[in-house]
């Protein structure tokens, strides 16, 4: 009996040898899956690229893993055009217009959530995430309707706001994470030292969460930044996002590939610049902060 | 002068702090002493205005100050966890209740590095809290009560989670340094042997009550009631149910002892008596002792003493012997109890006799 414990639990060295030996098999092919899984993420985006840096002649006549007529007449569209920079200007003015409102909004809800109980609080705080449950397009109509009665329609502040539905939540959320990770004591020893409540959060208690605002700023931006549907419902000329206009590329002399692609390719920039700032902290940020 | 008058705190269907009552006069060292929960912590917070009482009255000299926000409050107070302003440097972290005060830049340098010099702290002032140790984190706290110069400093187990070098250098430096001050100083402590340390006056504390306020030592030798001497105590009192009968007291299975002398004039009846573990024998004392038998049930040996439990009827008792005891469990051993050394409670807990001094 014994014995074959011993067996179970020391294997022999030429039973270790083979099992080593097949991790380092298939070890070999490891790297591969990352890498076809990568390639398939990535695919699309070269496409993008690719076909912004070609004509549209090339886009619709031949199938060409690079440009072979390399242009910039694509970007030059856009930069030149105002009806297409001046959609990438109104996206960022009611985006920034968004994190601004929806950080500032959200800091003082989460740390009265983090910080003190009062009735209903834990079903308040669930309430706020139920508004991110419900789809835009149910918001779509009784937005128009609203804005219009207020003469909002097609301004930057009307979408900023519009967007605060989902951001603000979201923002709480993830703030409330932050600050319950800084101990109470903390608070409570600025006031014995006798700071007032601004001057405390400003000075002490927003540098311990300046990574939850970051990563905050970083949720509402993205997902203001992506958002389609209210935006083209709220804005006709004056503040139409960059995406509401990608949507009506087809003119009279059909559709321009090449641009649009160009267009595409900007859209994506901010993004992936905005994500380089917070790569640190994005892992705790969809973690809430409960890390 | 901080006076509380039949303070009382609730939480929902929880008593925190119940009708508690004290004089802290100006520049008294005063400790809160008890076991965890006890309302230690409770009672610093309604003192510092943390909190604000549901019942009873706050004075400071006189006037009442509940109400007043902790900020307007001239009171400092140091946590059990080492408690900074993570992004702020050690220099920053002291300096800051005198920037808030709006004190001038060159007085706030002298100031601070007069505290700095006094904790030690000199070579890590331009360093950040979390890039300290612990026994230095704790002093940039300690540091940053000391500049205040508050008139109230409370002190709520600042030394229990340091080492224990460090602690007893800390305890030994910490009255000096506030009682120069003069402000009412409050320590809040588990353990009996660091109010006795401290000196100056003790509130024990039990279940959010102060049984017994008085002078360090006084409360120590004669604990108004067997709460009071049980939170008193490390290793815990020991104590039996007695009955006392004519000048025997009966200590269960025909077990009999003379009455002590402070409790001849006792009415025959039930009593119950404590000792310190001290005062629980392995060898005789004296003559007078009266010798027990009793298993032993566990033995901890720290080096220098040895705890020894036994079971004596329903009761554990500790018996703290000198050097190493190694003994067997449920060993029968001769224990030693000396009648001279107990305190009598009545049924109700009341201490109706007390050893004399020694």
């Amino acid at each position: 009996m014994s014995d074959v414990t011993s067996t179970i639990a020391v294997p022999t060295r030429r039973a270790r040898a083979s099992v080593a030996g097949n991790s380092r098999g298939s070890a070999r092919f490891a790297p591969l899956i990352p890498a076809t899984y990568i390639l398939f993420l990535m695919l699309p985006i070269y496409w993008l690229v690719n076909m912004s840096f070609k004509t549209n002649e090339e886009i619709q006549s031949r199938f060409t893993l690079w440009p072979e007529n390399f242009t910039f007449r694509n970007y030059e569209v856009i930069f030149t055009d105002p009806s297409w920079y001046n959609g990438y200007i109104n996206s960022i003015i009611y985006v920034a217009l968004n994190t601004g409102i929806s950080v500032a909004v959200a800091l003082p809800a989460a740390y009265a959530f983090s910080r003190y109980r009062f009735l209903g609080d834990k079903h308040l705080f669930f309430w706020l995430l139920t508004n991110r449950m419900a789809p835009p397009a149910v918001f779509a109509l009784p937005f128009f309707q609203l804005y219009s009665a207020f003469g909002l329609i097609d301004t930057h502040i009307a979408v900023a706001l519009a967007h605060c539905l989902f951001n603000v939540p979201l923002a709480v959320w993830i703030l409330e994470g932050f600050m319950s990770g800084v101990p109470k004591e903390i608070d409570e020893t600025a006031y014995i030292d006798g700071y007032s409540f601004p001057r405390f959060f400003v000075k002490i208690f927003m540098p311990l969460i300046a990574s939850g605002i970051g990563v905050a700023c970083f949720f509402c931006f993205m997902f203001s930044w992506v958002e389609l549907l209210i935006a083209r419902t709220l804005t006709t000329t004056a503040a139409k996002p960059i995406s509401a206009i990608m949507t009506r590329t087809v003119s009279a002399s059909g559709m321009d590939w090449g641009v649009l692609a160009a267009a595409g390719v900007l859209t994506i920039i901010p993004g992936a610049l905005v994500i380089w700032f917070v790569r640190n902290y994005i892992a705790k940020g969809f973690a809430l902060g409960r890390v | 002068m901080l006076e509380l008058k039949n303070v009382s705190k609730r939480v929902g269907a929880e008593t925190h702090i119940e009708n508690v009552s004290l004089r802290l006069e100006k520049g008294s060292l005063n400790v809160l002493l008890g076991p965890t929960l006890s309302g230690k912590t409770s009672l610093m917070r309604l003192m510092a205005g943390l909190d604000a009482p549901t019942a009873g009255d706050i004075l400071i000299d006189g006037e009442s100050v509940v109400g007043v926000p902790v900020r307007r409050r001239n009171v400092a107070m140091v946590y059990q966890q080492f408690i900074n302003y993570p992004s702020l440097t050690v220099y920053e972290n002291i300096a800051s209740p005198l920037r808030i005060a709006g004190v001038p830049a060159a007085e706030i340098e002298r100031k601070v590095r007069e505290a700095a010099e006094l904790l030690r702290l000199t070579p890590y002032l331009a360093r950040t809290p979390l890039n300290l140790s612990g026994g230095q984190q704790q002093r940039t706290a300690l540091a940053r009560a000391v500049v205040k110069g508050a008139s109230l400093v409370l002190l709520d187990e600042p030394l229990a989670n340091l080492d224990y070098k460090l602690r007893e250098e800390l305890r030994a430096e910490l009255p000096k340094i506030f009682a120069a001050t003069g402000a009412i100083f409050v320590y809040a402590t588990t353990e009996p042997s660091e109010a006795l340390l401290l000196g100056g006056h003790t509130a024990a504390l039990s279940k959010g009550r102060v049984t017994q306020f008085g002078p360090t030592i006084e409360v120590f030798s004669r604990p108004v009631d067997l709460l009071t001497a049980m939170t008193f105590s490390d290793p815990p009192l020991n104590s039996l149910s007695v009955r006392k009968a004519g000048g025997n007291l009966v200590l269960g299975e025909g077990v009999h002892v003379p009455v002590p002398g402070a409790a001849t004039g006792l009415a025959d009846g039930d009593y119950t008596i404590g000792f310190r573990p001290h005062h629980l024998y392995l060898d005789r004392p004296g003559p007078a002792a009266v010798e027990l038998r009793v298993p032993v049930a566990v033995t901890e040996i720290s080096g220098s003493e040895s705890f020894v439990h036994v079971d004596f009827a329903a009761e554990r008792w500790v018996a703290l012997a000198h050097g190493v005891r190694n003994l067997e469990v449920d060993e029968r051993v001769p224990v030693y109890l000396d009648p001279d050394r107990f305190f009598v409670f009545d049924t109700a807990g009341r201490l109706v006799a007390a050893p004399p001094a020694m």
